[in-house]
């Protein structure tokens, strides 16, 4: 692709080699700070290093410029190594203004570097972000950190200045700016960036033109000021071979609904209600009409569980998406799925709790709610993703199990995994294995009856669908008489109906995977780690095997039913330890299930774990033995 | 699908299941004309389906010898939502009552409503609570004793026609369960609809409401106090044809025919006028002030939104392809790791 700025020059400093680094950019939310970030990623992924990424958005859309609520940061980890998480400490960090600074210096770590802005470092934002003096004047600051201090402001009007922009959309390219100056420090090439900027603004040619210009302006800084002695390279991790995509957790949630869909021969109804941090399912989703996407914003998360479950009554893929509280409003719908016996998924990208909580902060305490939350006796499976790229391979499985089995599958995935990034290997369709499904045939009228409750070996009810002639039955959520389907109040015809679909729940246990184990097969501890804590649970374990201690890590993916070799894997240590973004949820399961004394390590911020806070308690938890 | 049906009959409709409603509730007239109904459509039983929520009137599904779900309370229309929006070949039917369309499921009952989803709801008006024994409901009068509000409620009741006109209803009727014959045309009416159908039913619960309709009802007074609406036909009732009803400025008044008032004088039905307003002037008509007007408010078309899905799809696939996985998952950048790297 043409563009009509030629990049920036060579580099002529010295080149220093990184094995990786962890860069935070930090800004008002009108700073761009997310397209920048998304940006940089995509650049570094190109370059062919591992990625992962962990937005933090304010909680309000457009907080008061300038204030501590207003911003909003996005956290990039690059390497040429295998990554599994976004990393704790900063090796850099860009505060755009005073706010970003005073909440975001603290993950900066001794000796990083530090590029501000230094023109919004005036009275006036210093009042807005509450801090009393200016904090670029504290004299340990240069002792601490390696401090850039860069007049972002005049740099982008004096470099856009030709194209003839007014104040404010000049000062909409400082993200630019600052993206250039990071892309001559890491070495990145501009090109993405001017291709991303061309498909962008290509129907604003001035716009276009001045972030190219305040991109290149950056670059050319970055070679020219007396600030940077040398730039890094970091070199292409050794990922498996294959072609890779840089996506996040919540569009592939989206593909792998569409390939379950394709998979199954069956079109996905999506009923859904917006609601963050799931909304871009959705949004994802709607683009998709012509893979058959049906997609439907209910009136509200009740509807559009509901919805869901009639299109699965019709012999569509049903899905609904949501979050915490949208799961609350929809558990009742749920619950009659469970009843129905029909194969839905509901997905829960959970937030931070209880009630409204921290809609754009992660957690995981939606656990007992996905396994539990419901009115009677009503199981139903749950996944959890593990990552980004899990998404995908998590949303088929799950449509794999609803059908085999005719029930309601939840989905957890959570803030963290739905906004974050990291290089995902395209798989071929073809490579895909299909889900196969079977309805019950068209019966003549001196046919015997159809028992819509007659199960297979596996205890799956047939999925008969409307417009089959001869299959006529009523469902519905009153208790069923076993085989016929009816309407039954007989006491021991409900026990054995409860037992049924609570053995049917189990017997999905027959056909996952059994749980791994990375390292050795027993010895002092076991890590159990299930959803999104995957990433920081597996580096710190390995950072822990290769200080010599006897520990080992398993990852649960189906936390409903568990995998059948789980109690066995447990008892081969001496500890367990359940690392968790709640109070002890599966802490609490598996002590209560199987009697072991296991060991929880609770954080409960809105944030991943770090991977050395894991370790430490890895750490701690050995040395107590 | 087959061209030659074999003819079906009411008996083919009624499903193995024994009928629990109280010996001598309206629901049972309901149900048999809806049977009655049904072979006249010429579809085959397996492109009904019937989905209720929960009441008494919710039973009706398991009643039925078609496809039909007895699902949870208030949500009938969202599940048949679902359901039609995916499955154009079906006729789907929602059975409901007062409280499950009006109280507890209002919101789905708007909604569908307004998006004109091609789906027939037939709302068993009782004004009451039956299957929890008797609480008032959002239709039941003001001051009405009842388990729940016994020194009298105080909550205003709705006016389900209002509110589903209100809500732009392409199709809006009324009829009386024990008026078998008028019944019998309104639900053929509704099931040849194209769009949302809502037909309210006057129902009698013999159990907690006895005679909550006897004004419509009774062989003495039914021809008084309701009105027999014909498109293009002026309103005219009572025993003798006598009386109608006139526009005095914007404001509807009962005048005695004769006397100097002719046929021509009198507001005339237009169950097609574009605009709602005339249909939302008859559903005001409450007894005793007026006569209760029952037959077709409105039938008129306007898009519908489960056509309007599947248009969006069909378009989409035409311009765009079926989509093509390994096209998608290549758009946009990649990079590749090769083996020999
Ligand atoms: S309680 Fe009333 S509405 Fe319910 S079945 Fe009995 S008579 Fe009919």
């Amino acid at each position: 692709m043409s563009t009509s700025l030629e990049g920036p020059a060579k580099v002529t400093k010295p080149v220093e080699t990184l094995a990786g680094a962890t860069v935070r950019l930090a800004g008002d939310s009108g700073d761009g700070m997310q397209l920048a970030g998304t940006q940089f990623t995509n650049t570094s992924a190109l370059a062919g290093n591992d990625v992962a990424t962990f937005p933090d958005f304010p909680a309000e859309i457009r907080a008061p410029r300038g204030t501590r609520a207003g911003v909003s940061g996005f956290q990039l980890h690059f390497s040429s190594n295998d990554i599994y998480t976004p990393g704790d400490t900063l090796d850099c960090l860009v505060a755009m203004n005073p706010a970003a600074f005073v909440t975001n210096i603290g993950d900066l770590r001794k000796g990083g570097t530090l590029i501000v802005n230094e023109d919004e470092f005036v009275k006036k934002n210093f009042d807005l972000a509450h801090i009393d003096k200016n904090p670029l004047d504290e004299s340990d600051l240069e002792k601490r950190y390696r401090v850039i201090r860069v007049s972002m402001n005049k740099l982008t009007d004096l470099a856009v200045k030709e194209v003839g922009l007014g104040n404010k959309e000049s000062a909409r390219c400082r993200n630019f700016l600052a993206m250039g100056l990071l892309y001559w420090l890491y070495g990145r090439d501009v090109e993405p960036t001017l291709r991303f900027i061309e498909a962008k603004f290509g129907n604003q040619p001035t716009v276009a033109e001045a972030n190219r210009l305040a991109l290149n302006a950056g670059w050319n800084y970055g070679e020219t000021t007396e600030a940077f002695i040398s730039s890094y390279r970091v070199d292409k991790a050794q990922l498996s071979p294959g072609t890779y995509r840089n996506m996040m957790g919540n569009e592939l949630l989206a593909w792998g609904l569409m390939a379950a869909a394709r998979l199954s021969q069956k079109e996905l109804f999506l009923g859904t209600y917006p609601i963050t941090p799931a909304s871009d399912i959705l949004h994802v989703l709607s683009k998709f009409k012509h893979f058959g996407v049906y997609s439907f914003q209910a009136e509200d998360e009740i509807a559009a569980m509901a919805s869901a479950i009639g299109a699965a009554f019709g012999g569509f893929m049903g899905v609904t998406t949501s979050s915490g509280p949208g799961i609350a409003l929809k558990s009742e719908g749920i619950g009659l799925a469970i009843m129905l016996e029909l194969p839905v998924l509901v997905v829960n990208v959970q937030r931070g709790g209880p009630s409204t909580g921290l809609p754009t902060k992660t957690e995981q305490a939606d656990l007992f709610q996905a396994v539990l939350g419901r009115n009677g006796e009503s199981p139903m499976p749950v996944v959890a993703a593990c990552s980004p790229s899990d998404c995908f391979d998590v949303a088929i499985e799950a449509w794999r199990i609803a059908t085999r089995f005719m029930t309601p599958v939840m989905i957890l995935s959570d803030g963290y995994i739905a906004n974050g990034a990291e290089p995902w290997r395209i798989p071929k369709f073809e490579d895909l294995a299909p889900i196969p499904i079977k309805h019950p045939d068209a019966r003549k009228d001196d046919d015997p009856p159809f028992m819509p409750y007659q199960r297979d070996e596996l205890l799956a009810r047939p999925w008969a669908i409307p417009g089959t002639p001869g299959l006529m039955h009523r469902v519905g959520g009153l208790e069923k008489q076993d085989v016929t389907g009816n309407v039954s109040y007989d006491p021991d015809n409900h026990q054995h109906m409860t037992h049924t679909r609570a053995k049917k729940v189990e017997n999905v246990a027959e056909v996952i995977p059994p749980l791994q184990v990375n390292g050795p097969e027993q010895g002092d501890l076991l890590v159990l780690s299930w959803g999104g804590t995957y990433g920081a649970c597996k580096t710190a374990v390995e950072l822990c095997q290769r200080q010599g201690l006897s520990v080992a890590h398993a990852h649960l993916r189906w936390v409903n039913p568990f995998p059948k070799n789980i109690e066995q894997v447990l008892r081969s240590y001496k500890r367990v330890l359940i690392p968790e973004l709640n109070m002890g949820q599966l802490n609490m399961f598996i002590r209560s299930k199987f009697l072991i004394d296991t060991i929880g390590l609770n954080k409960i911020k809105g944030r991943p774990f770090d991977v050395a806070e894991v370790a430490e308690k890895i750490q701690q938890v050995i040395a107590a033995k | 699908m087959s061209s030659e049906l074999p003819q079906l009959t009411a008996s083919d409709f009624a499903s193995d299941q024994d009928v629990r409603w109280c010996p001598g509730c309206g629901d049972y007239s309901i149900l048999a004309q809806m049977k009655k109904m049904l072979p006249t459509l010429g579809l085959p039983r397996e492109n009904i389906v019937f989905i209720s929520g929960i009441g008494c009137s919710s039973r009706f599904p398991y009643y039925v010898n078609t496809y039909g779900m007895h699902s949870i309370h208030g949500r009938a229309p969202a599940f048949a939502t679902g359901l039609k929006s995916c499955r154009d070949d079906l006729q789907v039917w929602v059975i409901t009552g007062d409280g499950d369309a009006l109280s507890i499921g209002g919101n789905h009952f708007m909604h569908a409503i307004r998006r004109n989803i091609d789906i027939k709801i037939v709302m068993f008006n009782n004004r009451i609570y039956g299957l929890t024994k008797g609480q008032y409901s959002p239709t039941s009068p003001i001051h009405k004793i009842t388990k729940s509000s016994p020194l009298g409620s105080i909550d205003r009741p709705l006016n389900p026609l209002s509110v589903a006109i209100g809500c732009e209803a392409s199709f809006v009727a009324r009829s009386i369960d024990v008026n078998i014959k008028h019944l019998g045309d309104m639900l053929h009416r509704a099931a040849m609809h194209k769009g949302t159908a809502f037909i309210e039913v006057y129902q009698n619960c013999n159990i907690f409401n006895d005679g909550a309709w006897d004004y419509a009802t009774d062989r003495q007074t039914k021809q008084e106090n309701t009105l027999q609406l014909e498109h293009g036909k002026p309103l005219i009732f009572g025993k003798n044809r006598d009386k109608g009803i006139r526009l005095n400025g914007t404001v509807p008044e009962i005048v005695e025919l004769g006397k100097g008032v002719s046929e021509d004088d009198l507001l005339f039905h237009d169950e097609r006028a574009e605009e709602p307003t005339l249909a939302y002037l008859l559903s005001r008509f409450r007894h005793p002030e007026f006569p209760e007007p029952i037959g077709v408010f409105r039938d008129v078309q306007r898009e519908i939104y489960d056509q309007e899905l599947r248009r969006q799809i069909e378009d989409s696939r035409k311009k765009r392809g079926t989509g093509d996985f390994d096209k998608l998952f290549q758009t946009g950048d990649t990079w590749t790791v090769g083996s020999s790297a």
